[in-house]
């Protein structure tokens, strides 16, 4: 019987090693709620956990669009192969994080949470980045791929969108002390910045060969 | 210019002796906490008998954790102001600080504050009073009897605890260096010293911390100058060695270890307000009806309740409306926020 596994060995033990690196903050937290490693939650664990999640959204979001920018740099077709799975624990993430603040920080309350998305804009940026990686989670099968053909990459475009109006929700959600968000935003325009250099050394060729 | 030249008279001459405040215990209660910011706790092991022998009523406060590290105050009084409700653990109270003198993060206060030194300290009084100059914190403190004060204290953030401060009604403090008719107000001032308060590196407020009130809102019976919680001696987290507690106002007008007091004519500027105008206003009023441009503060998270706990409503003035709406009778509170 042939091995169902495949070959190549980035494939075979990277995907497997990668998934359980991107369980990890998962597990890690678990741990802490239930007291088997850390120092515990702190005086609010609704916002520790609120903060954590969302952090972690943002980050495999971030680390998800860096993918393409890996790819162009490198010229290794292979990452592509965990640009899903890194994707998918972004939406993971951020999911974990929407349903602490529906759950745990706003008790379902939910003229509360509509006042919040109608009123409060980063929030409203927030739900938007929600139902977007929820459309693109459903979507994210290789069978739904193939049914929305070219429709299916205009909806994963929106992983630019989201990967804006997170860093957006986060710089307008701070008290005072941007640092962090800040990063996050240099992070995100140096992978939109190799994208666009990329596709401009791209496009030259093609003209210098029309004209020769 | 809010530090001057020490003057001719000294306290001692001018503020009446006390039964209540021993100067002696004040002086041990800090070189304590000092000594602990060095590292050496053994030089404040607690002395519960003493306590039990002079305080009238004891409370049955709940400590989840082992606070012996602080000095107690002694002949402390309990007061009518207090609320019935259940305070917060020490450890709560603690180890979630909003402090940004030593950092942004909740924790970062409680990891970071043991560089300051709380003794010797000194406070400058200047302005529109009879009796300025700096003086010594025992100084100031040595007439007043010390009373604990649980109160309930919400953060602009939305989040709320219950405290059992120790102090002195700011009142009595105030009056004993006879402001003039033109104070109107009073500016209080946290130290400046990036040694000691790390944060103060970052340039995420404009040092020092400025905090004020009207001089009615500082005279009020309610408004207390904390130096102790859960009976003892104010860690260096909470604002230590003097900070104000004023529990119907956003907890960030509470300024932390103050170093000036200034009786003035004129609404002097304020830190948070200064650095976004929009958000936190002069007065910072507890108002659910009031939200702050980014949420809602209809609704608090008290701490201490766990993960599953709903929110609480706020209430106006934080629920000291009884108390003080009088002293805002025919101001826009929406316009005055």
């Amino acid at each position: 019987m042939r091995s169902r596994l495949p070959k190549d060995p980035v494939r075979r033990y990277g995907k497997p090693l990668v998934f359980l690196a991107s369980l990890a903050p998962a597990i890690w937290i678990s741990l802490v709620t239930f007291g088997i490693a850390g120092n515990g939650l702190g005086a609010n664990p609704v916002e520790t956990l609120l903060d954590f999640f969302g952090n972690w959204g943002l980050r495999f979001i971030l680390i998800g669009l860096a993918i393409t920018p890996l790819r162009l740099l490198t010229g290794n077709v292979k990452f592509i192969w965990f640009r899903r799975m890194l994707g998918l624990f972004g939406a993971f993430y951020v999911a974990l994080h929407f349903l602490v603040y529906l759950i745990l920080d706003q008790g379902l309350l939910l003229t509360a949470v509509l006042e919040d998305i109608l009123v409060r804009p980063f929030i409203t940026l927030g739900m938007i980045a929600v139902i977007l990686l929820t459309a693109m989670t459903i979507t994210s099968t290789a069978g739904m791929r193939r049914r929305l053909g070219k429709r299916w990459q205009q909806l994963h475009y929106g992983a630019y969108a989201v990967g804006i109006l997170g860093v957006w929700h986060y710089w307008w959600q701070v008290k005072k002390d941007i640092t962090e968000p800040a990063i996050y935003a240099v992070c995100l325009s140096v992978l939109f910045a190799i994208r666009w250099w990329s596709r401009r050394k791209r496009q030259r060729p093609v003209g210098g060969l029309a004209t020769g | 210019m809010l530090i001057k030249k020490k003057d001719d008279i000294r306290p001692s001459e001018i503020l009446p002796e006390s039964d209540y405040w021993n100067r002696r215990q004040l002086i041990t209660a800090l070189s304590a906490s000092a000594a602990l910011a060095a590292g050496c706790s053994n030089a404040a092991e607690p002395e519960e008998q003493t306590l039990q022998a002079t305080s009238p009523k004891t409370s049955n406060l709940p400590l989840t954790v082992d606070n012996n590290a602080y000095e107690k105050l002694k002949g402390v009084k309990t007061s009518g102001y207090s609320t019935t409700e259940p305070p917060n653990s020490f450890d709560d109270i603690t180890s979630y600080n909003n402090f940004y003198e030593f950092g942004l993060g909740k924790t970062d206060p409680a990891a970071r504050a043991g560089s300051l030194r709380t003794r010797p300290w000194s406070v400058t009084i200047s302005g529109e009073a009879e009796t300025t100059g700096t003086f010594n914190l025992e100084d100031i403190m040595k007439p007043h009897a010390l009373e604990e004060r649980i109160y309930r204290l919400r953060c602009v953030e939305a989040w709320s605890m219950v405290v059992p401060w120790v102090g002195i009604p700011l009142a009595d403090i105030l009056k004993s260096f006879k402001p003039t008719s033109k104070a109107k107000y009073v500016a209080f001032e946290t130290l400046v010293d990036e040694d000691q308060m790390p944060g103060q590196r970052s340039r995420v407020l404009n040092w020092p911390y400025r905090e004020g009130l009207t001089i009615q809102e500082a005279m009020h019976p309610l408004t207390l100058m904390a130096v102790g919680l859960y009976g003892r001696v104010l860690p260096n987290q909470n604002g230590a060695p003097l900070r104000l507690v004023v529990p119907w106002k956003y907890g960030f007008k509470s300024i932390k270890s103050i170093v000036a007091i200034r009786f003035m004519e004129r609404q002097p500027p304020t830190s948070w307000n200064l650095s976004a105008p929009n958000e936190y206003g002069f007065y910072a009023n507890v108002n659910p009806d009031v939200d702050h441009p980014r949420w809602s503060q209809a609704r608090e998270r008290r701490i201490g309740g766990g993960v599953f706990a709903p929110k609480i409503p706020t209430l106006p003035f934080n629920g000291y409306g009884e108390e003080v709406a009088s002293l805002y009778s025919g101001l826009d509170l929406r316009r005055n926020f």
